[in-house]
């Protein structure tokens, strides 16, 4: 069951697009920073195969520059 | 059970994104989440946020916290504080989540038959009393002593120091500041007459070049940082970082230049011989305003105990020097400073561009030094002489590593040597003391006794027998605490603790105090740019958690000196604050009434006229300048300022072939020096759990070490086992290693070296001699 946090760098002018972006995936939450064009993430997914299939998605976002992860945790869900 | 999970789930999901934000702010010093700082907030919560400043570093960056119900539940950064307009790092960020802590010190703690039992405090603190008359009735008034803090505020400075020197009449004070900012202080004493910086935090606006001397800003001052960054971003200023270590700072950095350690004495003197060389030296500015001199040289390093040390200064003059730095061409320092010629020349330029301004900045690199004060002395010379001085953009600026170093330590006077105004030695300053106070001139000892390494000597030789520790953590942060912790647990001597947490110092005491977190009472704090910043009570302390001032008065109370201390429980701060600002009345140093305090997020001392004086010596800015010139180092009884001729020396223990790397310490932007209060905040702990050492890549190389290979680092003194580092946080040089402090369970203060600057007295905690092995 992992959770996972990352650093999302946007690319130069487009955060508030790669939040969008990220918010509209539901295993996502995240909070901008305010002065930085960097996101912090959070990914809660069931298993390893959906936590994959996630970043894949994730790193396909255009308005994403770089993602690089914090920290990496695996939580029972129930 | 469900709900329990979910609970966990939802928990390390917070750990989680708190912990990317933790990153962040490591990457990206000042670096803000602001929704964050709302998110925990009830949506129908109806908020009561209180201004202060922030309870960690020097910065003094002002804090905005959300209370409800009796109960802080949010900091934020406060928009209108000049200092870090509404940015926090992430300590500050954090700060509320330790005072929650589960072992919190609630209640007092007494020591009986070698078990701590749980005291009420009142009960304690008649301990405390009866053990501190008894001492000095059967030992003397010399046997007991205190030891307090930078992070004491100013209220409960003044009462340690009207209690010790004017009610007890011993001048047994000291503090950890001695361990921070004692070289700062002799430096500017020793050139201008006058502590503290002339300048602001304004100069960061202005300047076109920052130059940090053995400063990792970026970690340690990570919201001026990020305001030079921004200067950088905007105005294309440029940081120049030089240092013996590559850190977070030199990579945003336009040029980082790295030296051997102690050779910033002689790479000073060579940017002084250049500026000189190629007629650079502001000659208008340097014959008007300064004198030149020279003192006493091979000083010693303090090494031995009861060394005593006093400079005996003599004038010189402009010729006389030149001569002196023709040792310190760039060709002849290059070759033991390890800077290359071009750095140096390159150095020696900016500061010599009469159209560029120059801020230096330091903290602990120039002053935990054992020629602290000269190489503060030094970097003055290089400002002096260009005349770059006290003017927006230009100047010399020490900063500070506790959040009232200046305002405490160093204003009110929490050392052995010092008054609230000025020094013991000097009779007009014990008058004026003893005045305000209304206690018998006599009382007060003329002579300083122990400073703060000599202090723990003394208790170690059994000739103190009673100290009193407050809000620091002197087991962990003292060098050579091989020798001092075993010397603090004799039972020659009888040890008081107050804290807000256990620490390895309370694991000592004999009696624990339990105190007030700062948000859990009044204060005032002094930052690095002598701004005195004012904050209420927000919520109340646990158990019988009690200010520190409220505890000294109430001993002092039961020691028979009750009508020196005739202040109110409810409002002891405003009463002491007011008795206070007397002793710094007029144009110099006059401190801004409580009232404008308590609207100001902070006010910078001079403050004349309703006003603040943002660049002292400058008649423009500062209306105590009576000379009629543009500038009036008023310090100095004849208006100037000193031009040292300081010499290159070095330092007393060096690499060699049993112990062939040099040892540099320091601190993480994750953790405030000893971690008593950041390694209890969970999202700081986990993002850096434990201390290490830091090799270079082919020292660890040569010697079969990988990352996180268990190492043996001896001195000898004492030795200490950590996870190697290599190539991660920083990057030492060649033949050095790195190792913070933070880290309670790997002290690496075992291993220090307790030799200090003969003048100021501050330990080096930068420089001794190990070996490493792997285990």
């Amino acid at each position: 069951m992992p959770i996972k946090s990352y650093l999302a760098h946007a690319i130069t002018g487009k955060k508030t697009e790669l939040m969008h972006a990220l918010k509209s995936m539901e295993q996502c939450e995240v909070v901008p920073a305010e002065n930085q064009d960097v996101l912090a993430l959070v990914t809660d997914t069931a298993n390893e195969q959906e936590d994959e299939l996630l970043k894949e998605k994730i790193e396909a976002i255009e308005s994403l520059k770089l993602l690089s992860l914090v920290s990496g945790f695996n939580a029972p869900q129930k | 059970m469900y709900r329990s999970v979910t609970n966990r789930r939802s928990f390390i999901k917070k750990m989680a994104m708190l912990s990317a934000m933790t990153a962040a702010a490591s990457m990206f010093p000042g670096i803000v989440f602001a929704s964050e700082q709302e998110k925990n907030i009830p949506e129908d919560a109806n908020l009561d946020w209180k201004k202060g400043p922030c309870r960690f570093c020097g910065v003094g960056c002002g804090i905005l916290v959300g209370t409800e119900n009796g109960k802080a539940v949010a900091v934020k950064g406060d928009p209108q504080s000049s200092v870090n307009k509404g940015l926090l790092c992430v300590k500050g960020y954090h700060q509320i989540m330790c005072i929650q802590s589960k072992d919190r010190l609630t209640h007092a703690l007494v020591k009986r038959n070698g078990r701590y039992v749980k005291t009420p405090l009142s009960e304690a603190l008649d301990i405390v009393a009866d053990k501190m008359k008894s001492t000095i009735d059967t030992h003397g008034k010399d046997a007991v002593a205190m030891y307090t803090s930078g992070q004491s505020t100013i209220p409960e400075g003044y009462v340690a120091s009207k209690f010790m020197k004017g009610a007890i009449g011993t001048n047994n004070l000291d503090c950890n500041a001695r361990l921070c900012m004692a070289s700062a202080v002799a430096g500017f004493l020793t050139t201008f007459g006058a502590d503290e910086p002339m300048g602001c935090y304004e100069d960061i606006d202005h300047a076109d070049y920052f130059v940090t001397w053995g400063n990792n800003m970026a970690e340690m001052h990570p919201v001026l940082f990020s305001r030079m960054l921004e200067q950088k971003g905007t105005r294309g200023a440029k940081i120049i970082d030089f240092a013996t270590r590559t850190t977070r700072s030199s990579t945003a950095s336009d040029k980082s230049i790295l030296f051997e350690p102690q050779t910033d004495l002689a790479v000073a003197n060579a940017i002084c011989y250049e500026i000189i060389k190629n007629n650079w030296v502001n000659t208008s500015f340097v014959e008007k305003h300064c004198n030149f001199s020279k003192g006493i040289t091979n000083m010693g390093y303090g090494l031995e105990d009861n060394y005593t040390f006093a400079d005996k200064p003599e004038p010189i003059d402009f010729e006389a020097y030149k001569e002196f730095l023709k040792d310190y061409s760039p060709e002849k320092v290059s070759k033991y400073s390890k800077v290359s010629v071009k750095d140096i020349k390159y150095l020696a330029a900016i500061y010599g561009d009469p159209n560029k301004k120059v801020v230096s900045y330091w903290c602990m690199g120039m002053n935990q030094h054992t020629r602290g004060t000269w190489i503060n002395n030094l970097v003055y010379n290089i400002h002096l002489l260009t005349g770059k001085i006290s003017q927006p953009g230009n100047g010399p600026f020490s900063l500070t590593g506790q959040p009232s170093a200046c305002g405490t330590a160093r204003e009110v006077g929490t050392f052995t040597h010092k008054l609230p105004k000025g020094v013991v030695t000097n009779e007009k300053n014990r008058r004026l003391a003893a005045k305000i106070w209304k206690v018998p001139y006599e009382r007060i000892p003329s002579k300083p006794t122990y400073h703060a390494t000599e202090m723990f000597r003394a208790v170690d030789r059994g000739d103190i027998k009673f100290i009193w520790t407050q809000a620091t953590n002197p087991l962990v942060s003292l060098p050579k605490t091989s020798r001092y912790r075993p010397g603090m647990q004799k039972d020659s001597c009888f040890v008081v603790v107050s804290d807000v947490f256990p620490t390895p110092t309370s694991d000592v005491a004999d009696v624990i105090l339990p105190a007030a977190w700062h948000i859990e009472k009044s204060g005032l704090y002094g930052n690095s740019e002598r701004r005195t910043q004012h904050w209420d009570k927000m919520v109340e302390a646990p158990g019988e958690a009690t200010e520190d001032a409220w505890m000294f008065i109430e001993v002092a109370r039961r020691m028979g000196y009750g009508d020196l201390f005739p202040y109110s429980k409810e409002n002891h701060v405003e009463e002491i604050y007011n008795e206070y600002r007397q002793f710094h009345e007029g144009p110099k140093h006059g401190m801004a009434p409580l009232e404008v305090l308590k609207k100001e997020s902070g006010v910078i001392w001079p403050y004349v006229k309703g006003k603040s004086t943002q660049w002292r010596f400058n008649s423009t800015y500062d209306p105590a300048c009576s000379n009629g010139e543009d500038f009036h180092f008023y310090g100095k009884p004849d208006g100037k300022a000193v031009i040292w001729q300081r010499p290159f020396e070095e330092a007393p223990e060096k690499p060699d072939q049993e112990y062939p790397f040099w040892l540099n310490t320091g601190r993480v932007v994750e953790h405030w020096h000893t971690g008593s209060m950041t390694r209890r905040i969970p999202v700081l702990h986990q993002a850096m759990p434990h201390a290490y050492v830091e090799f270079h890549p082919e020292d660890a190389k040569s010697y079969g070490i990988r990352n996180g290979d268990q190492v043996k680092v001896s001195s000898k003194r004492g030795s200490c086992v950590l996870p190697a580092s290599i190539n991660e946080r920083g990057l030492p040089t060649k033949g050095q290693v790195f190792v913070p402090f933070f880290d309670e369970n790997m002290l690496i203060n075992d291993v220090t070296l307790d030799a200090f600057c003969p003048i100021s007295k501050e330990p080096d905690y930068k420089k001794c001699a190990v070996k490493v092995e792997k285990v």
